[in-house]
């Protein structure tokens, strides 16, 4: 069994009223130790509602959820516990900062672990320096900090409980490139030294094209796709079908292709791009 | 779960209930509680109870949906009805050491409680049936002549709209913090009363800040449209009374005069 596994996951909204919705069906699930996930999908093709099943915060209707091989909805206590090894960022996590202090904000996961002083000290101050907080800023005020900011000191705070699976719901979604990039870059850092899994929501397929290791695609509440990115992305049709688009170094290429280039369908980053036209050119490379 | 509260909920429809101006509807349901306190004995009690029920019927709203908007306000039903059982005095029924139950007690109490579950669907029937905005906007024209005693009016209206429109907005907000904050390890049910209101703080703070980024956005939004209060504003839609409204005027006057009328006769 892997990691972290689910089965026949299906939750179903307000059943028998007229407001009943099939949020997901029948998701079958499964991530290894240090896999870097993606999730990509529509607004309101269950992304959303299938991770908060991961950490327990909703109940499937059907189907359950396995970590480390036992059912984290066996009891009350389990399920609680649980939420301490699968982290879970929501989007906009800033608008959860509610401390006087950014250190008092992110020592909030950890005290409610029951750690002692020194421990959600360090927790607190190690959890910082993953997202790129400096000492300074600990004992300011988060309602003083910019909006990238704000939301580092939102993600410190479910890392300083040190999960074993870190799930982000969008973590980069109204940032500027750059602090897109400085937070994906601090994500992977966790990643790397702690050798967490994680599982990331995203609308950007740059972002998913560049780090992922292996994609789901939500479609209506089921997975509509999975594989590496060379395998998700080599179906641009179907993607596009279901109002998805690929990276666009992948779109360069198809047209390339379609020109009459020899060019594989699975191109997705610039640098594989740039390897084969050089390589189509004679080998000779530079930029 | 917060989700399942219905406040002034509205079911959209077709019924002739639905298409009748709000303002019809408005003076009708304080006609319908008038006089429903008027009601006396017997008679004038199963008269409302038909009013209400062909109102019901008139409107297609389901009759669970009816049922459920008593459901919240049980125990205060239930309260009342002891109390009545209890505390009127008059013939005894049954005996127990200090506790008499006497024949008027038991008759106080279930009219008190038909008049109460009468009085809570009657009202839920109106907000059942018209939109937020059509109450307000009708509530707006009712109170209209105060104005010139500098009643703000259309303040009044606008801040209610707004009231009402933001209601289920905060709710799913509230329920997005309660989620993020039990995924930092948030425990809200357990602890003693102290630790459980502490607990109440990660989830209020957020929540007011949103409510007051909200309001500013939505302040800095109406401005940019250039609003300016009522004055000199035209409606999309135009309330107009129609011969339906005629006809509910004088279905409510009849059964005005005929509960005054019972109700000086005893009835």
């Amino acid at each position: 069994m892997a990691f972290l596994e689910t089965r026949g996951l299906t939750h179903i909204y307000s059943p028998n009223t007229p407001f009943e919705h099939v949020a997901i069906r029948d998701i079958d699930f499964s991530a290894e130790k240090g896999e870097f996930l993606g999730v990509i999908g529509h607004t309101g093709s269950g992304k959303s509602t299938f991770i908060q099943h991961l950490n327990g915060l909703l109940r499937p209707t059907s189907g359950t959820v396995y970590f480390g091989g036992e059912d984290i909805f066996a009891s009350k206590e389990k399920t609680r516990a649980i939420r301490f090894k699968v982290g879970l960022v929501f989007q906009y996590p800033e608008y959860q900062l509610f401390e006087e202090t950014v250190f008092r904000d992110i020592a909030f996961g950890p005290k409610n672990m029951g750690l002692s002083e020194a421990e959600i000290d360090e927790r607190v101050r190690e959890a910082a320096g993953f997202v790129g907080l400096s000492e300074s800023v600990l004992d300011k005020s988060p309602f003083e900090l910019s909006g990238g900011q704000k939301r580092r000191v939102a993600i410190a705070g479910v890392i300083a409980m040190l999960p074993e699976v870190l799930i982000l719901d969008e973590p980069t979604a109204g940032l500027d490139p750059k602090g897109r990039d400085e937070i994906i870059a601090n994500i992977r850092q966790y990643q790397r030294s702690t050798g967490a899994t994680v599982i990331m929501v995203t609308h950007s397929m740059e972002d998913v094209a560049r780090i992922v290791d292996r994609l789901f695609v939500f479609e209506k509440g089921a997975i509509a796709m999975s594989g590496t990115p060379a395998q998700v992305f080599s179906r641009s049709e179907e993607l596009k079908s279901i109002g998805l688009t690929v990276p666009k170094v992948t779109m360069v290429a198809a047209r390339l292709r379609a020109m009459g280039l020899d060019i594989p369908p699975d191109i997705y980053t610039t640098k594989q791009l740039k390897t084969v036209l050089c390589a189509l050119k004679g080998g000779r490379i530079n930029a | 779960m917060l989700k399942d509260i219905t406040l002034g909920q509205y079911f959209p429809g077709e019924s002739v209930l639905h298409k009748l101006d709000p303002r019809t509807k408005l003076i009708l349901t304080f006609v319908y509680v008038v006089a429903l306190f008027a009601a006396v004995g017997p008679v004038t009690y199963s008269l409302m109870f038909v009013f209400l029920v062909a109102s019901v019927l008139i409107s297609e709203i389901n009759l669970k949906t009816i049922l459920r908007s008593v459901r919240p306000l049980i125990f205060i039903i239930a309260f009342t009805f002891i109390l009545n059982i209890f505390f009127t005095r008059g013939e005894p029924l049954v005996q127990l050491w200090i506790i008499t139950i006497s024949r008027e007690g038991l008759v106080t109490a279930a009219k008190m409680m038909a008049r109460l579950v009468m009085l809570i669907v009657g009202t839920f029937l109106l907000t059942y049936t018209t939109s937020p905005i059509a109450l307000t906007d009708g509530l707006e024209r009712l109170l209209n002549p105060l104005k010139k005693i500098r009643m703000p009016v259309h303040e009044l209206a606008m801040m209610m709209s707004i009231a009402l429109r933001f209601i289920p907005t905060l709710i799913e907000e509230t329920d997005k913090i309660i989620s993020a904050q039990k995924a930092r390890g948030a425990d809200f049910d357990s602890g003693n009363l102290v630790r459980r209101a502490k607990a109440l703080l990660p989830i209020l703070v957020p929540l007011f800040i949103s409510a007051f980024r909200r309001a500013e956005e939505l302040a800095v939004a109406m401005e940019s449209r250039c609003y300016h209060g009522g004055e000199g504003r035209t409606r999309m839609k135009q309330l107009k009374l129609m011969r339906r409204d005629a006809m509910a005027f004088i279905i409510g006057a009849i059964l005005t005069a005929v509960i005054f009328t019972l109700r000086s006769m005893g009835f």
